[in-house]
């Protein structure tokens, strides 16, 4: 076996992550812990003040109710995020979310975030729920509090360690296990809970762009199912896992749109058919109740988009120029405040890509797209999973103690293993949280946790980590003994090099699961095809081969990818219904079924076997 | 490429405690080539994955030799165009260059306090301080609310 150091932490609360969800469970944490005598340990594969979804930057903070102003009610907030996602949404989560995400937003400004004012000191609005930022430096804003709050209690945070899985006592968490990615070392963390939010999951599916490009998912590649893999594999239930996200944004960059939609006002339109929003507006009917309501559900909008496309009528454009003239508009004939304006809104559209998607940007420099003058192209990108934005998928977690729920098991966001907590894109069901709300439903879990390590105040027992680092560093054992056989290390038939895993992945994913190339549309026989493909490869991982710690990284996000797949064939599988046209298409079951099919699917991986269940939709208010 | 580190420009940050791209880099693509033996220049970085890169512009962004940039990916960008930021503490200036030659600069800010001063609390004041109930450490302050609502 590879020799490498085994280096052991004991903690109290262990959290799993450094994006926003981790950042603000850190935040919180932090605080009770201190205040009760425990520790809290966080551990981050990257570097925590630009890791996570956010590490880039974003132009728009999209949850904030302004409740306490008087801007919005919670219940409305309720209403448009379960009409969002076809029905299925858990009320409480939603809720609880909301109810707390104000206070991180006040949060951020103090700490040094600048959101956008009006004259009368007011957030500026992009939508009903979304304001406006200057973004770039959100993420090192926001970790460098939670940073501020871990060092000043002393506690530690791990940087460039991976986390593989969880390490269970029994039917408790226990604690997990990785090792570094700068240096030979296997790391085990002993704990009393464990909080993982390492995010969603990109690269299930194949990219659309599979040359140089293939790293510019919308969604970062970096977020490779870490958070569903720990999860599903300490036993956890989980939920809508067939609730995947595919957002339409400007054409292979991915640039945002919604500042065109929201703030522009912009239009979309098909190369021959005009506004497909307005054109196919019967075809919401099928879709009732959810298709009549406003806003239409992100993937009703899709689908509209995506027959203008299948019927040959593409491409698909935003009309920029048309948006920015008709806003230029009520300034004409005072050549001076037209001017202005044009230059305001220059300015805007080209920091909404700046902040967040510099390739947008670079596209449009190199198409010599000057948004003022010509439209541009917009497309459905690739599948994600992603819990905090329009798709579903997470672990099922339990509602808060003081809301009238019956999804409730003792600890707000603890899932169904006992001691193990997340939120963010690590858990289902609770849609449209985005940065702030993860931020938000992170710090309720950090606290949370700490509440159940004072009822449950006890090392769990770890039994022998020689097996677990022995299966962990097996891909390096593997590549080492065979890799002189051939003259070319690259082809060998002994091992499966993490690339070429990853490829077999998506392609699979791809032709059977309903992926781009396969117009996003599958069945029951190509998901039990897809399946028995899927089980060779998950074989086959036992095969994985890395010649370094770079590749040993790759290999273990990409096993983690194919728990996440298989999850999400599973369930669509088992969901026998078409419900969200636009994220996914059932071929063999075209229709909606709110009779039979109105209800949570929740999966768990036990003793060898998935269960598969249904849960009822129970809203509150 | 997407992010490409220019030779003349790199100093392999010998005068820093740590070479810069690396540290920051979210997919863990920037590597010093220390020695020269991976091929690259005795202390020169490269990004060793190409297209695993998100163009996130950390590196770029954090390079204090300004030896780092982005060439569009090739598969899909046409040549020509460029994209440069200048991070400041409070703001940050980019250069955008279009293929026929435009020019557009803007500048935006980028936080209002100082860098590292993030204080936990926000300056609200603390909330009940109860473990069992709903607040959390800043609860019903930071809300701009009396209660936490309930249902």
């Amino acid at each position: 076996m590879a020799n490498w150091e085994t280096v052991e932490v004991t903690t109290d609360l262990l959290i799993c992550g450094g994006g926003m969800a981790a950042s603000g469970a850190a935040v919180e944490a932090a605080y009770w812990a201190k205040k009760n005598g425990l520790k809290v340990t966080l551990v981050d594969k990257a570097a925590f003040t630009r890791s996570g979804a956010v590490a880039m930057g974003l132009s728009a903070i999209n949850e904030y109710i302004g409740y306490g102003k008087g801007e919005n009610q919670l219940q409305d907030y309720i209403n448009y995020v379960r009409q969002d996602l076809m029905g299925i949404a858990r009320d409480d989560l939603v809720f609880n979310i909301a109810r707390h995400v104000d206070s991180s937003v006040h949060l951020f400004e103090k700490w040094g975030l600048p959101i956008w004012t009006d004259e009368n000191g007011k957030y500026v609005r992009e939508g009903r729920w979304q304001i406006m930022i200057n973004g770039e430096s959100y993420k090192v804003i926001v970790a460098e509090a939670a940073k501020n709050a871990m060092d000043k209690a002393g506690f530690e945070i791990y940087e460039r360690v991976f986390i593989v899985g969880p390490i269970m006592d029994g039917d408790r968490i226990a604690g997990a296990y990785g090792f570094g990615t700068r240096e030979d070392k296997f790391y085990v963390f002993k704990a009393k809970a464990v909080f993982a939010a390492m995010g969603g999951a990109v690269h299930v599916f194949r990219p659309r762009s599979v040359g140089e490009g293939m790293g510019r998912s919308w969604y970062p590649p970096f977020n490779s199912g870490s958070t569903a893999y720990f999860t599903i594999a300490a036993g956890a239930e989980m939920t809508c896992q067939e609730i995947r996200f595919i957002p339409v944004r400007f054409k292979d960059a991915y640039g945002p749109v919604g500042a065109w939609f929201l703030l522009f006002k912009s239009r979309a339109t098909s190369a021959t058919g005009g506004e497909y929003m307005a054109v196919r507006k019967a075809e919401l009917n099928n879709w009732a109740p959810y298709g009549l309501v406003k806003p239409i559900p992100a993937n009703l909008r899709n689908y509209l988009g995506m027959l203008d496309v299948e019927a040959g009528m593409g491409p698909l454009y935003m009309e920029t120029a048309e948006a920015i003239a008709n806003l230029a508009k009520a300034f004409e004939g005072d050549e001076k405040a037209f001017k202005k304006k044009m230059k305001s809104l220059e300015n805007e559209a080209w920091e909404d890509f700046l902040d967040m998607t510099v390739s947008q940007a670079i596209l449009w420099a190199a198409n010599n797209i000057y948004p003022e003058k010509s439209r541009s192209e917009i497309a459905a990108c690739e599948p994600y999973f992603i819990g905090s934005h329009s798709g579903g998928s997470g672990a099922w977690v339990s509602g808060p103690e003081d809301v009238n729920t019956p999804y409730k098991w003792g600890y707000g966001n603890m899932t169904t293993v006992k001691g193990l907590f997340s939120a963010g894109d690590g858990t289902g069901a609770s849609s449209h949280k985005f940065s702030s709300g993860s931020h938000a439903e992170g710090r309720f879990a950090g606290k949370e946790a700490v509440r159940f390590i004072l009822d449950n105040n006890s090392q769990p027992n770890v039994g022998g980590i020689d097996e677990i680092k022995a299966k962990c560093l097996k891909p390096l054992d593997t590549y080492a003994a065979a890799s002189k056989f051939t003259t070319d290390p690259m082809i060998n038939p002994n091992y499966i090099l993490p690339m070429q895993f990853m490829f077999r992945l998506q392609k699979i994913m791809d032709e059977y699961a309903g992926g781009v190339i396969s117009g996003f549309k599958t069945s029951k026989a190509l998901c039990e095809r897809g399946l028995e493909l899927l089980a060779m490869l998950k074989e086959d991982s036992e095969k994985m081969g890395a010649k370094d710690r770079y590749e040993l990284e790759r290999c273990w996000e990409n096993f983690q990818r194919v728990w996440q797949a298989e999850a999400h064939v599973r369930t669509i599988l088992f969901r026998e219904e078409t419900r969200w046209p636009g994220y996914y298409f059932r071929a063999d079951c075209p229709k909606m079924d709110e009779a039979n099919w109105k209800v949570f699917v929740n999966c768990a991986y036990k003793n060898g076997q998935w269960e598969m269940k249904k849960v009822p939709v129970v809203p509150i208010g | 490429m997407p992010s490409f580190v220019i030779v003349e420009k790199c100093d392999g940050c010998k005068g820093q405690d740590k070479t810069a791209c690396m540290y920051i880099c979210p997919n863990d693509l920037m590597v010093l080539d220390k020695d020269g033996s991976a091929g690259y220049g005795v202390m020169k970085a490269w990004n060793r994955d190409p297209s695993w890169c998100w163009e996130c512009y950390n590196c770029v962004k954090i390079c204090p030799q300004q030896a780092i940039d982005v060439r569009g990916y090739a598969d899909f960008v046409p040549m020509g165009a460029s994209v440069v930021p200048l991070r400041g503490s409070q703001d940050i200036m980019w250069t955008v260059k279009f293929r026929d030659g435009a020019v557009k600069r803007f500048k935006f800010p980028i936080r209002t306090t100082a860098e590292g001063s993030a204080e936990p609390m926000g300056g609200f004041p603390e909330g009940d301080g109860d473990i069992k109930s709903a607040n959390l450490m800043t609860e019903p302050a930071s809300c701009l609310v009396d209660k936490l609502p309930t249902v």
